[in-house]
C-alpha cells in the first residue's frame, strides 16, 4: 500500500507531461493521438519493438541507478553523461582491439573496462569532493564536457574505423557482443539484477546503511565513526562504474561500436529516471523501461506523425518538473510522500 | 581583507608588465590577442553575473546554462521573425527573466531543492529549444560595432576595448555596476544579508521573498543579455545546444572570483586569455594542438583552480536553502 502511494506522484505527473506534450503537438499541427498511438503501438506491441524497447532501456536503467547511489550518499552525479561515455568508448576499443579471445572471456573483460574507466572519471570528482571539498556537480559537470571531448577526439583520432567518414570505432569483434536471451537482450537481465542487488545492499547491509547516513547526515555518520571522506569516494566509484557499465552495455549490446551521437543525453535521462523513482533501486526499472521504448520508437512516431522525437526530451523535462515539484501532492490532496533534499547549496 | 588587495595590485603589475613585454616583441598580435580574450571573456563574465546575484540572495542557481540558451532562443526568433534586433535585445532580455523567475518560483515559493529546480531549467529550455527550433531563419544583420571616437584611437586600449559592439560596453558598464550596487549601496547590503541570514534580514524589516524575487529578475536579465550578446552581436545565429556549456563554466568563474563580480570578471578575462592564447598558438603553427584539447583547456582550469581554491572560498551562508519564515 506504502509503495501504491508512493507511485501516485509520479504517475500524474506522467500523465500530465503526456498531455502537455500532446497539446505542444497540437500548436504544431500534429496529431497527438496518431503520435502517441504511434509510440506506444511500435514500442510496447509488437516483438520487435518490445526487443528494441528493453535495449533502450538497459543503458538508462543502469545510469538510473548510478545517479541513484549518489543521491542515497547525499551526492548529486550529473556526472553520469560522461563516465557512460568513458565506459562506452573504453568497452568499445576492448571489444575491438581484442582477437582471438573466447566469448565468456572477452565480453566479461570488455565489460569491466567499461566499468573501470566509469569508476576513474567518478572517482576525480570523489576525489576532489572529499579532499579539497569541491563540490560534485561543478566537477562533475566539467568532467561530462572533458570526456565528450576527449571522446571526440579519440574516435575521430587515433581509435578511428578507418576509411570511415564519421567519427566512430570499428565495430566490436563478435565475440564482445552481448547476446540475447529468449530474443530478448541479456543487457536487460543484467539491469533488473543489478537494480535488485542495488536494493538488497541498501536494504539490508551495513554498507548501504553508512552511505545512508552520509547522504542523510554528514555530522551524525561523522559521530557515528563512519569515514565521511571514504564513503564519497566509494560511492563516487560505484556511481562512476555503474554509469559505465551503462555505456558498455550501449556500445556492446545496442550499437556494436562507440559513436559519438548515439549516447548523447542517457546519462542526463538517468537523472531523470532517478528522481522520477525517487532514489528507488527498484522504481528506477519501469521508469527506464517508459523511456526507453519511447527513444527506441521516436523516430516511428516521426515518421508517422510527423513529431518530431524532440517531443522527448520536452516530456521527460516536463515528467521531472511535476515529479520534483511538489504540484500534484497540493492538486490531488496527496500526503506529501518524504522529499529527499538531494543537497543543501555548495557548503559541506 | 588587506591581503586580498595588496594581492589583487601585485597581480594587476604582472599582466600590465607581461602585456607591455609583449606588445614590445609584436604588437599587432597582442593588440588581437587581448581582443580576443576580451570576447571570450566577457559573456562567461556576463554569465557569472546571473550566479552571483541569485547566489548571493541566497539562491543557488544552476540553471544559468538553461537561462542562456532560452534567451538566446528567443532573442534569435524575435530578431529573426521581427527583422528588428531591438525586438530581439528585448525578447532574449524576457527570455532570461522567464527562466529566472521560473527558479525563483520553484526555490522561493515551493521551496524545492535548489540543484534540482536548476536541473529542471536547464533540461527543460534544452526540450523546448530543441522542439521549437526551425531551421532557415536568418537574422537581418548582426548588431553594428561602435568605435568611440577618440578612445579607439589609443594604442593597444583602443582597439581592445573601443570597438566592440553595443552589448560589450553595456556589459562591462553594468558588471561594474553590479559590483557598486552590491557592495556600496543599500539595496545591496540587504540582498548580501538575505543571502547570510535571511532571518535576521526579516527581523529587519526586509522582506526575503520579495527581494529574492527582485534579485532573480535582475539576474535574468543578465543572462537575457548574455544570450543577446552571443546570437545578435557575436555569433549572429541559434543552433540546438547553442549555450554549449557556457552557463556551467560561468559557474566556476563565480566561485573563482569569490561570489564577487569584479572578481569574476577577471577570471574571466583569465579563462578568455587562455583560450585566445592556445588559439593563437594554432593559428601560427607553433603547436598543433586538436581542437578537442583547446575546447577542453577551460574545464580542465576550472577544475585545477577550483581543487586549488576551494576551501578558501565561502559561499553565501544561505544559499541552498529555502527560507522559511519563523512563526511567532
Amino acid at each position: 500500500m506504502k509503495s501504491l502511494k508512493g507511485a501516485a506522484t509520479p504517475l500524474i505527473a506522467i500523465v500530465i507531461a503526456f498531455t502537455v506534450g500532446g497539446l505542444l503537438m497540437l500548436i504544431q499541427g500534429a496529431n497527438p493521438l496518431i503520435a502517441y498511438q504511434s509510440l506506444f503501438y511500435n514500442a510496447f506491441t509488437t516483438s520487435d519493438g518490445i526487443a528494441k524497447s528493453l535495449g533502450k532501456a538497459t543503458p538508462l536503467m543502469i545510469s538510473g541507478l548510478a545517479v541513484t547511489v549518489g543521491i542515497r550518499a547525499g551526492l548529486f552525479n550529473i556526472g553520469a553523461q560522461g563516465q557512460l561515455i568513458a565506459g562506452a568508448l573504453a568497452s568499445a576499443w576492448a571489444g575491438y582491439r581484442f582477437t582471438d579471445l573466447p566469448f565468456i572471456i572477452h565480453l566479461p573483460l570488455a565489460l569491466l573496462i567499461g566499468i573501470l574507466f566509469g569508476s576513474l572519471v567518478g572517482a576525480i570528482a570523489g576525489l576532489l569532493k572529499a579532499y579539497r571539498g569541491v563540490h560534485e556537480v561543478i566537477t562533475t559537470i566539467m568532467l561530462n564536457s572533458i570526456v565528450l571531448q576527449l571522446a571526440e577526439y579519440l574516435s575521430n583520432g587515433p581509435l578511428k574505423e578507418e576509411g570511415s567518414i564519421i567519427a566512430r570505432t570499428p565495430a566490436i569483434q563478435e565475440s564482445a557482443v552481448i547476446p540475447d536471451l529468449f530474443g530478448l537482450p541479456l543487457g536487460f537481465f543484467l539491469g533488473i539484477a543489478l537494480a535488485a542487488i542495488v536494493w538488497w545492499i541498501f536494504k539490508n547491509t551495513t554498507t548501504g546503511f553508512s552511505f545512508e547516513t552520509v547522504g542523510r547526515n554528514k555530522s551524525a555518520a561523522w559521530y557515528s565513526g563512519i569515514s565521511v571522506k571514504k564513503i564519497t569516494v566509494a560511492a563516487m566509484l560505484v556511481s562512476g562504474g555503474l554509469a559505465g557499465l551503462g555505456g558498455a552495455i550501449e556500445s556492446l549490446g545496442v550499437i556494436g561500436r562507440f559513436e559519438p551521437a548515439f549516447n548523447a543525453g542517457l546519462g542526463f535521462d538517468g537523472i531523470t529516471i532517478a528522481l522520477l523513482a525517487r532514489a528507488n533501486p527498484l522504481g528506477v526499472i519501469p521508469g527506464a523501461i517508459l523511456f526507453g521504448g519511447m527513444r527506441g520508437a521516436g523516430p516511428n512516431m516521426q515518421f508517422d506523425a510527423g513529431v518530431s522525437p524532440d517531443i522527448i526530451d520536452l516530456i521527460l523535462a516536463l515528467v521531472l518538473f511535476f515529479v520534483t515539484a511538489p504540484l500534484i501532492a497540493r492538486w490531488f490532496k496527496l500526503r506529501n510522500t518524504e522529499q529527499r533534499s538531494v543537497t543543501s547549496g555548495w557548503g559541506n | 581583507m588587506k591581503k586580498f588587495t595588496s594581492r589583487n595590485s601585485l597581480l594587476s603589475y604582472i599582466v600590465i608588465i607581461a602585456i607591455a613585454f609583449f606588445y614590445s616583441r609584436d604588437s599587432l598580435v597582442t593588440t588581437s590577442v587581448a581582443g580576443s580574450a576580451l570576447l571570450f571573456g566577457l559573456p562567461l563574465a556576463m554569465a557569472a553575473m546571473v550566479g552571483i546575484l541569485s547566489e548571493r540572495t541566497g539562491i543557488v542557481n544552476i540553471g544559468i546554462e538553461g537561462t542562456l540558451l532560452f534567451s538566446a532562443f528567443l532573442g534569435f526568433f524575435i530578431g529573426a521573425l521581427s527583422k528588428n534586433l531591438i525586438l530581439g535585445i528585448l525578447g532574449a532580455l524576457i527570455g532570461g527573466t522567464m527562466m529566472t523567475l521560473l527558479l525563483a518560483l520553484l526555490a522561493v515559493n515551493w521551496k524545492m531543492d535548489q540543484i534540482i529546480a536548476g536541473t529542471i531549467i536547464n533540461i527543460l529550455a534544452a526540450g523546448l529549444t530543441s522542439f521549437f527550433y526551425k531551421q532557415g531563419y536568418a537574422l537581418p544583420a548582426i548588431l553594428p560595432r561602435w568605435e568611440i571616437p577618440f578612445l579607439s584611437k589609443i594604442p593597444f586600449i583602443g582597439p581592445v576595448f573601443f570597438t566592440h559592439g553595443p552589448l560589450t560596453y553595456i556589459g562591462l558598464i553594468l558588471i561594474i555596476a553590479l559590483w557598486v550596487g552590491l557592495f556600496h549601496t543599500v539595496w545591496g547590503l540587504r540582498s548580501r544579508s538575505v543571502g547570510e541570514h535571511p532571518s535576521s534580514a526579516d527581523s529587519a524589516g526586509i522582506s526575503v521573498v520579495r527581494l529574492r524575487y527582485l534579485n532573480l529578475a535582475i539576474a535574468g536579465a543578465f543572462g537575457g543579455l548574455t544570450g543577446a550578446y552571443l546570437t545578435l552581436e557575436l555569433v549572429g545565429s541559434f543552433d540546438r545546444g547553442f549555450s554549449a556549456g557556457k552557463g556551467f563554466t560561468a559557474l566556476a568563474l563565480m566561485i573563482f572570483g569569490r561570489w564577487n563580480p569584479i572578481g569574476a570578471l577577471g577570471a574571466a578575462i583569465f579563462f578568455g586569455t587562455a583560450q585566445a592564447v592556445a588559439n593563437q598558438l594554432m593559428i601560427t603553427g607553433v603547436v598543433n594542438i586538436p581542437q578537442p584539447f583547446i575546447n577542453m583547456l577551460p574545464y580542465i582550469l576550472t577544475i585545477i583552480v577550483l581543487a586549488i581554491s576551494a576551501g578558501k572560498v565561502r559561499p553565501p551562508a544561505a544559499a541552498g536553502a529555502p527560507y522559511e519564515k519563523e512563526k511567532s
